[in-house]
């Protein structure tokens, strides 16, 4: 009875609070947009029984994903946030990977201090650190105040407000993401290998590509899919610092409730992207499962 | 003894540089006497001033940490509740379905978290404000809870419990007594995560709030598209301090603890030798 009691609390919170909520999201997008409150028809009624029911059933229909593949806005929307999710991901591993090397690397005393520093800025506030790039980046910004006073450049350069900004800011939010699995995964590697791999004539060069990259290779990937998984649904980075050709899934469906106030297309639109999330969250956790296993 | 390669130097100093400079030049001028953000004009701490007359920036100030005061509390509740569950409970109906509602959260885009508990809660009528907040609020941190409360668990004897079972406690008793003291340093952490998840968040609380509250990161954004503000980098340089000091309090805390559990080992290990 306790026990039943202990599973029913938080069992019944998700239940009502989060797969309900899914369920509706997935009817709503089945459904018309109306000039009305709700915005949208048809509306369940409880008391008209299951004649009601049917009617309500029958008032769905998939409208609405067809209109996203006929407007081409969606299709761009959902294409470049793959783009950029992708680019996103490859420069953070390559921003990142150096970083953990050295952390991995780097004396015993020392490793503790460097994996706090890295924490440390998961705890400050997103949209802060979103928010820091603003000044750096415009275009009487502090990046260009620098680079003039070089003497490097003459005229500034427009980076706030462009993809570039979008990807800058998305390597320096998710980077800690990317360092630790990688770090960890480094961490654990035995270093005679790479003594073994030199003796038998490797270059440390080969050495590298050959045995320290292959023993990371855990840790890469599921650096990747936490960099991935989240970029592809991003709002507050490409709003902030993305122009208005930055198209991105999260801002389109952002801007379809809050100002076009279409709830049956955002959805819609919140359906795709979920499915399209799917096929990286399993793989993802098929990674951390081979992992474990292999651990264990 | 080991030292760092001219490479791994360089690669560590600027990967440092870049995860903080943003931030030091954020602090540095929001102590600039200009209203021009990105010209450095002398120190002034006026705009610290101006904020703290600013009822607006107080308000929501007020709703934010009321928020997350509530949510990471019910949140750790709930939370721990889903980690005994997912560790202890064993196979009942259900299970996968129930692991899955906890991980799920963890990866949703927060998007679609917010404009689903949005739609649920027009859909029964709820007025949207603080109340609805915390609801949408305590769903997703609950999850970051039981995760690491959870860790936790998996790693600690069981037969401790069974023991005090034995001993002729009731089960709430051998909770209280032997397991919570156990995974406090946990509960405490996830606890501290839930509140910085809260304080943190915009997208979901734009989605699930109404017009009678408005909190301090949605109070951000909307200013923040008109650019960068000289107060805004007030609040930030505020919010960077109260987290800093929060983190290392709980550092210290975590640290304290791991020595006493430390010394009593092994003053348990002198009594079995003697």
């Amino acid at each position: 009875m306790r026990r039943l009691v202990l599973i029913a609390i938080p069992y019944v919170w998700l239940l009502a609070l989060f797969l309900v909520p899914f369920i509706i999201v997935f009817k709503i997008s089945l459904s018309d947009t109306e000039l009305s409150i709700p915005p949208y028809t048809p509306t369940l009624d409880f008391s008209a029984g299951w004649a009601g029911f049917k009617e309500f059933l029958a008032g769905l229909d998939f409208e609405n994903f067809v209109w996203l593949t006929e407007d081409d806005l969606y299709w761009k929307a959902y294409l470049s946030s793959l783009k950029i999710a992708i680019i996103s991901t490859v420069l953070t591993l390559l921003v990142g990977y150096p970083i953990a090397y050295a952390m991995a690397r780097a004396p015993q005393e020392w490793r503790a201090t460097l994996l706090m520093l890295i924490i440390l800025p998961f705890w400050t506030s997103f949209l802060i650190r979103v928010y820091s790039w603003m000044g750096i980046l415009s275009q009487e910004g502090y990046l260009n105040q620098l680079l003039m006073s070089l003497g490097l450049i003459s005229e500034p350069l427009i980076i706030l407000n462009t993809n570039t900004a979008v990807y800058i800011g998305i390597v320096y939010t998710y980077l800690p993401f990317m360092i630790l699995p990688i770090y960890s995964a480094l961490e654990k590697m035995d270093e005679s290998l790479l003594e073994a791999a030199e003796d038998l004539g490797c270059s440390r060069f080969s050495a590298f590509w050959l045995v320290t990259v292959p023993l990371s290779k855990q840790g890469i990937i599921a650096g990747s899919f936490l960099v991935f998984i989240p970029t592809l649904g991003e709002m507050v980075i490409p709003s902030m610092l993305g122009g208005s050709k930055t198209l991105m899934i999260g801002k389109v469906l952002w801007e379809e409730f809050f100002s076009n106030r279409d709830w049956p297309v955002a959805s819609a639109v919140a359906v795709i992207l979920l499915l399209i999330l799917v096929i990286p969250i399993i793989l993802f956790q098929r990674n951390e499962q081979k992992q474990r296993e292999a651990e264990g | 003894m080991r030292r760092f390669s001219l490479f791994n130097a360089t690669s560590l100093t600027l990967g440092f540089a870049f995860l903080y400079i943003p931030m030091i030049i954020l602090v540095v001028y929001s102590f600039n006497k200009s209203k021009l953000v990105t010209v450095w004009a002398g120190f002034s701490t006026k705009w610290y001033g101006e904020l703290i007359r600013n009822d607006i920036f107080l308000d929501a100030a007020w709703v934010t940490f009321k928020v997350a005061v509530m949510s990471s509390t019910l949140a750790t509740v709930l939370g721990t509740m889903a980690a005994i569950v997912l560790v202890r409970a064993g196979r009942f109906h259900g299970r996968t379905l129930f692991s899955g509602m906890i991980y799920a959260p963890l990866v949703m885009p927060e998007v679609i978290t917010g404009l689903s508990l949005l739609l649920l809660f027009i859909g029964i009528g709820m007025d949207r404000g603080v109340l609805t907040i915390v609801l949408a609020h305590t769903t997703f941190s609950m999850c970051y809870v039981s995760v690491v409360v959870s860790s936790r668990l998996v790693s600690f004897d069981q037969s401790l419990e069974e023991a005090a079972l034995d001993l002729g406690c009731s089960p709430f008793q051998a909770f209280r007594l032997v397991t919570l003291p156990i995974i406090a340093p946990a509960v405490i952490s996830g606890w501290l995560l839930a509140f910085t998840l809260s304080l943190d968040d915009l997208v979901i609380a734009s989605f699930t709030s109404g017009p009678s509250a408005t909190t301090l990161p949605m109070k951000i954004w909307s200013s923040v598209r008109l650019g960068v503000s000289p107060e805004i980098n007030a609040l930030s340089t505020l919010m960077i301090g109260v987290v800093a000091a929060g983190v290392i309090t709980a550092s210290l805390i975590s640290k304290r603890t791991a020595v006493r559990q430390q010394r009593e080992e092994r003053a348990a290990e002198r009594t079995e030798a003697a």
